[in-house]
């Protein structure tokens, strides 16, 4: 849009130019043509996994791996439909509902919790709070797996073993510093003088979060469900750990199973289950993709 | 009653640093009180405390009869407008305007009425959808004060509420302010305000008193005419005026007649028998900082006294379409005089030479002592 913008205004103002200013922006064209060749194939070359999935889905399983051709000789559903099948006493769509009884729970309890404590960090005084913050940071760096094992053993002597409560209770007390830090970065860069502005109008605290801080923040609270919604849809790990019965198994260990049980995997189902598998972190991303954006730019560079 | 009180009011911050000293201020009922200083000199910092948005370190603050210093803002029976408008960005001004009363649990006919009376009074009826980012500076601000009044509150307090706006919407949005102040007063309601401000127009045009602060200590509180022609110290008198008041570093000694003859480089200006008496019964020393207005300053005549008359070499002259700014230069100082500019185009514009004897009008000067900076010939 705004190239062709250039382009027009460019055509536009080139009646009446002089030979030296044509040359320069014919050189303009040219440069930008390489370019965009440049960043096209670049482009083509991330997306084309994804695309060879796709494709791969609707192929025979015997030819997934002998032709390179994109399009398939054999148009078939078959892996969609024996895929959706599977190879248990389940449909793939107990699996979607699986993921999502973790999921959800998981992204509401990060965002309460990820902004009272970020409210906290921001606009209260707390004793030694450079140290907590040095912690909360700390705890970023931390590599999860590290506190694989103490939290397995703790929630099994709590006996929330093959439940999802261990996948998402630790959420509601902002376990994930990430979120926290990014939100409080975004508060740092919101001037005071609205929330001061409310407390004149009467506002306490919990009303000033409520009113003026959560709606004011709403590009950044919406980028961090999104973050959280997207790990936790691919978080692997979590569920391989804590879940043991194949009736809660959520999509990432659903799949993963279908490799385990024959021999010879059905890569056709496997590739079209995956392929169904990304549609809601996409079709999420795509609804709220105008405050994640907004979100992260404004979380980093102001407010 | 709404009268503010501050007594020995001050602000220590958490490293040490006190930024305001011990002020005592008294801001009468209905009264419109502006105080002005040079950025840094706690002016802001004394409003946030007053609005409870800042702790006191010290002292009282009374508003009424009530000391409030321990009182939440919301209690405290105030509103206040902001440099930056402050406006809620997700509500629509309507929302914004009885966002207050809201939270106060007033009933949402009684809110209705009383944003709607607001609006009219702000000429704000047309915007009451719109959200703040679909408004412009002039319309924002008009919102922000408009949320203060919806709020029916016993003091206002502005803190620099014209700064963002630009120099044409500053002057009208100044009127609109104090008729505001006026309209509200007439009608019996409460109307005590504190101004914050940096511009002296602001401040000369709108208070009813000023108060000049400079690094947390309190200059001068008086009205605005009083500020000018009385300045108690040097500071007041460079402060306001513009453009600033001449201030050179001279001494003087007693004539035969007993008035006083001021001199510097050499040139001796004599003082009037009455201001001689009294800077003789202030002065401790001889050395003075003498001060006098530019509009003081005129060119010399055949009726100019003899001896108040001096010497100058021109430097620049700015023109300001009614008068002119002569800038002068005598010995190492340079010194400016304001003046009409049919004079100047009789007796400067046509002539080559660029020294001119210059008329002060020694009866309007002041004298201040050069060390203590108070005004000794008050």
């Amino acid at each position: 849009m705004m190239i062709s913008r250039i382009f027009a205004d460019q055509q536009k103002s080139q009646e009446g130019l002089s030979a030296e200013a044509i040359k320069t922006l014919r050189k303009q064209k040219i440069g930008a043509f390489f370019r965009y060749v440049i960043l096209i194939l670049c482009g083509a070359v991330m997306l084309y996994p994804l695309v060879w999935m796709f494709s791969a889905a609707f192929k025979p399983n015997y030819e997934i791996f002998t032709s390179l051709s994109l399009w398939p000789s054999e148009f078939s559903m078959d892996g969609f439909i024996n895929g959706w099948q599977t190879g248990t006493e389940y449909t793939f769509g107990r699996f979607f509902w699986n993921t999502f009884m973790y999921v959800i729970p998981k992204v509401i309890l990060t965002v309460i919790s990820s902004v009272i404590v970020a409210y906290g960090f921001a606009r209260f005084e707390i004793p030694y709070k450079k140290f907590w913050f040095v912690t909360l940071i700390a705890t970023i760096l931390l590599p999860s797996s590290v506190l694989l094992i103490p939290q397995y053993l703790m929630f099994r002597e709590m006996g929330m073993l093959d439940s999802y409560l261990p996948l998402y209770l630790p959420m509601a007390f902002a376990t994930q510093g990430f979120f926290v830090f990014m939100l409080i970065q975004f508060l740092r860069g919101l001037p005071t003088d609205m929330e001061e502005a409310a407390m004149i109008d009467g506002c306490n605290s919990f009303q000033l979060l409520i009113y003026i801080i959560v709606p004011i923040l709403r590009p950044a609270i919406i980028s961090v469900a999104l973050f959280q919604f997207m790990w936790s849809v691919n978080d692997f790990l979590g569920p391989l750990i804590y879940i043991s019965s194949v009736e809660k198994y959520p999509i990432a260990l659903a799949l993963k199973l279908s490799i385990d049980v024959t021999e010879g995997a059905q890569w056709n189902e496997i590739l079209a289950m995956s392929s169904i598998a990304i549609v809601p972190s996409i079709v999420v991303f795509l609804m709220s993709q105008k405050y994640f954006v907004e979100g992260i730019t404004a979380g980093g560079v102001k407010g | 009653m709404s009268k503010v009180t501050l007594e020995k009011v001050a602000k220590v911050y958490s490293n040490g640093f006190k930024a305001v000293h011990d002020i005592d201020l008294e801001i009468q009922d209905g009264e419109f009180m502006v105080m002005i200083g040079p950025s840094g000199c706690a002016k802001s910092t004394t409003l946030r405390m007053l609005a409870g948005l800042e702790t006191i370190s010290g002292g009282n603050v009374r508003i009424g009869k009530d000391v409030v210093n321990n009182l939440a803002p919301k209690d405290r029976g105030i509103a206040m407008v902001f440099q930056n408008y402050a406006l809620y960005p997700h509500m629509t001004v309507r929302e914004n305007l009885g966002f207050g009363l809201k939270l106060a649990k007033v009933p949402a006919d009684q809110i209705e009425k009383q944003v709607d009376e607001a609006a009219e009074m702000l000429e704000l009826t047309p915007l009451m959808d719109r959200l703040p980012r679909q408004l412009s500076g002039g319309q924002a601000q008009r919102v922000a004060v408009g949320r203060a009044i919806v709020k029916r509150p016993n003091v206002f307090l502005f803190d620099e509420p014209l700064s963002n706006l630009d120099a044409k919407l500053r002057a009208s949005m100044r009127v609109r302010i104090s008729d505001l102040h006026k309209q509200l007063k007439s009608s019996n309601r409460s109307a005590t305000t504190v101004y914050v401000t940096h511009d002296q127009t602001e401040a000369m045009t709108m208070g009813d008193r000023i108060c000049v602060m400079k690094e947390g200590v309190i200059m001068q509180v008086d009205t605005p005419a009083n500020l000018y022609k009385y300045p108690k110290n040097l500071f007041v008198a460079g402060f306001i005026g513009a453009p600033e008041m001449n201030m050179i570093d001279a001494s003087f000694f007693e004539l035969a007649d007993g008035s006083l003859n001021v001199e510097f480089g050499e040139f001796g200006l004599c003082l009037g028998a009455s201001k001689s008496e009294k800077i003789k019964k202030k002065a401790i020393t001889s050395d003075i900082t003498l001060g006098i207005r530019p509009e003081f300053i005129h060119l010399a005549d055949e009726h100019s006294a003899k001896d108040q008359l001096v010497k100058g070499t021109i430097v620049r002259m700015e023109n300001m379409g009614s008068e002119f700014y002569v800038y002068f230069s005598v010995g190492s100082q340079e010194l400016c005089a304001r003046i009409q500019t049919s004079i100047v185009e009789e007796k400067l514009l046509n002539t080559e030479s660029k020294e001119q004897l210059f008329y002060f009008d020694m009866a309007q000067s002041h004298a201040f002592d050069r060390k203590t900076e108070e005004n000794i010939s008050l």
